[in-house]
């Protein structure tokens, strides 16, 4: 079976050398100048905030204040990103505290999400029994909610398991997210069931089959599930449900020290463009590692109706 | 004889209990597999929706238990609440605007990137991607919008002479609406677009070569009859990402715009619901204004499913 799938990858491979080789004979010239021309005009749309950030963190206090302003900065300077550093030094938390509250949430959020979510798409994808399709429909249903619909009974449901303000407030919800569910169902779709009857016949049980059989070959969506979480934990600073100091992670802390652009802080502006700088890196810097994978998942991301 | 029939009815539906109750036992071991995931799914996620239906009717601000009041907060929403039609008319103006022109967007940059020479796929998808993960960083547009001649936009403009005075971008009731629509746009492509990149790159390579001998005559002749109709299942992925996308439209207003906006102009329901939620401890109220946002989103995915149904038919 493996070996056949390989032959399927070369002969895909070989197709699309040739198909890359050729011109296709529908296509003109003008047109490719014309896709080229658009995806140049909004590509500098798109990337020009982020290089301004990216410069901005870089410059000197009085490169940031100069009129007119500059997009590249002249004189790159580190002080505004040790400034940042300095700052969340000074509050009586430590800084390893941070990145400790950081790793700590993030990888249990993780951990979690991937196991409970890849067990229960496993069921699903699987098997057809009574409710499975009810509950994969719910789960279509609910990627359409947003945090704000439901965060005051969430916080309502918290505060009854007493979970405000701990660590778990974060990461137990994180374990249900729906996308990662979806996704992983999706990608388990495509595992043949021939492979699972076949073990089956030699005596394997479900719970050999999908962490022998299933889970090594939807490492592509694991992988994907795991760069969404990551993402959705770095960016949801959730500072309703931790509040205590101690607890709070790295980018809640910078977000605070970021504050709102409409209460200016001249003398931070330095700082705030750092901390920016620091936010934006991460996710973005993971997504690039990832990409492959994440396309490779996304493929069979479609929902039939 | 209509007893019998009604003895038959019941007879069936028996053994259609039977052979469910049957089909459980036999996948117990499925419901194992599912229930971690049920019970948190069922707690975070299905559970808010519910109680937020719930807490609809009633009256409830926390330190009190909640009290029923029927439909007296949907209709002060409707009836005496102004600020909440302000907010209803921009969330729709919004999601109007970004979700189609967002999504559609999204479709043809992952389109035309397709027809980019593979080398460079990986770096434009970065560059078009980058600022949906970047969270934070559409804090940049503050400056870049800034009000005074520090903003780079006002610079640009006053440089070539185009204005003389530096424009209010974020409190000039002129210009905040496009202002926050550039910026929902630029950070909207979401995880739909890699979606459709992803889908693109997967259509069968003979599927096209049966079309040019069908007589396909350009690219765009291929996206219709070709393409799209075998995207079908990623189109309604995107849909259903842009809708919750362009409905959701919040933290960009409150952080570029203030809160409140300036005469409320920008002033969406999510901004609504916080307000009451988070500021007035009004939950009954907001979680009113959070079901109306819920159900137009149901609504809108259903409308949006059956036009995708239609493509290329």
């Amino acid at each position: 079976m493996v070996k056949a799938i390989s032959q399927g990858n070369v002969a895909a491979r070989k197709r699309n050398k040739s198909s890359r080789a050729l011109r296709k004979p529908n296509r003109s010239l003008g047109g490719d100048i014309f896709i080229w021309v658009i995806l140049a005009f909004f590509g500098a749309f798109f990337a020009f905030p982020l290089v301004f950030a990216i410069n901005n963190a870089f410059k000197p206090l009085d490169e940031i204040f100069i009129v007119p302003p500059n997009l590249w900065v002249i004189n790159p300077t580190m002080g505004n990103l040790q400034d940042l550093f300095i700052i969340m030094s000074r509050s009586w938390v430590t800084f390893t505290r941070y990145i400790f509250n950081t790793i700590f949430i993030t990888a249990a959020g993780t951990v979690g999400h991937l196991f409970v979510a890849s067990l229960g798409a496993y069921a699903v994808s699987k098997y057809v029994f009574p409710g499975s399709k009810f509950f994969f429909g719910l789960v279509i249903t609910t990627l359409m909610f947003n945090g704000y619909v439901m965060q005051i009974p969430n916080f309502l449901i918290l505060a009854q398991l007493n979970w405000i303000d701990t660590y778990w407030a974060v990461v137990i919800p994180a374990f249900g997210m729906p996308l990662g569910f979806f996704l992983l169902k999706q990608f388990m779709d495509t595992v043949p069931m021939s492979l699972i009857e076949s073990a089956k016949i030699d005596g394997a049980g479900e719970w050999l089959i999908y962490s022998r059989i299933v889970m090594p070959l939807v490492k592509p969506a694991l992988l994907t599930a795991m760069i969404f979480s990551v993402q959705a934990l770095w960016n949801n600073p959730q500072s309703l449900l931790i509040y205590t100091e101690q607890l709070k992670t790295l980018p809640l802390a910078i977000t605070q020290i970021i504050g709102s652009p409409h209460s200016p802080n001249v003398a931070r502006a330095g700082v705030n463009a750092a901390g920016i700088l620091i936010m934006m890196l991460v996710p973005i810097t993971l997504f690039v590692f990832a990409q492959s994978n994440i396309l490779k998942t996304m493929a069979s991301s479609g929902i039939k109706e | 004889m209509q007893t019998t029939s009604f003895q038959r009815y019941r007879a069936k539906k028996k053994a259609m209990r039977a052979h469910t109750w049957a089909e459980m036992k036999k996948h117990k071991t499925l419901y194992l597999f599912m229930l971690p995931f049920v019970l948190v799914f069922a707690t975070f996620t299905l559970a808010p929706v519910i109680m937020s239906l719930g807490l609809s009717f009633t009256y409830f601000n926390v330190l009190e238990a909640p009290r029923f009041i029927g439909f007296q907060n949907y209709l002060n929403l409707f009836l005496s609440d102004d600020i909440f039609l302000i907010a209803l008319r921009n969330t729709l103006i919004l999601a109007v605007i970004t979700g189609p022109v967002g999504y559609i967007c999204a479709f043809l940059f992952a389109w035309f990137i397709n027809e980019l020479p593979r080398f460079i796929r990986a770096f434009v998808t970065l560059v078009f991607y980058a600022p949906t993960i970047a969270g934070a960083a559409f804090l940049v547009w503050a400056i870049i919008f800034m009000g005074d001649a520090n903003g780079y936009l006002n610079a640009i403009l006053i440089n070539f002479g185009i204005i003389n005075e530096p424009n209010l971008w974020l409190t000039d009731k002129d210009y905040m609406m496009p202002v926050i629509i550039v910026v929902v746009l630029w950070m909207s492509l979401g995880a739909g677009f890699l979606a459709f990149i992803a889908g693109l790159s997967t259509i069968d390579e003979t599927l096209y070569e049966a079309g040019l001998v069908d007589g396909v005559k350009n690219r765009w002749q291929e996206l219709w009859f070709i393409t799209l109709p075998n995207m079908q299942g990623m189109l309604m992925f995107g849909a259903v990402m842009a809708i919750m996308a362009s409905f959701a439209v919040g933290e960009v207003t409150q952080n570029l715009a203030g809160f409140p906006s300036t005469d409320y102009e920008v002033h969406t329901i999510v901004n609504h619901l916080v307000d009451y939620g988070a500021i007035r401890f009004e939950m009954g109220y907001a979680s009113a204004i959070a079901t109306i946002l819920f159900l137009t989103m149901i609504y809108t995915k259903v409308l949006v499913g059956k036009f995708i149904n239609s493509i290329g038919r």
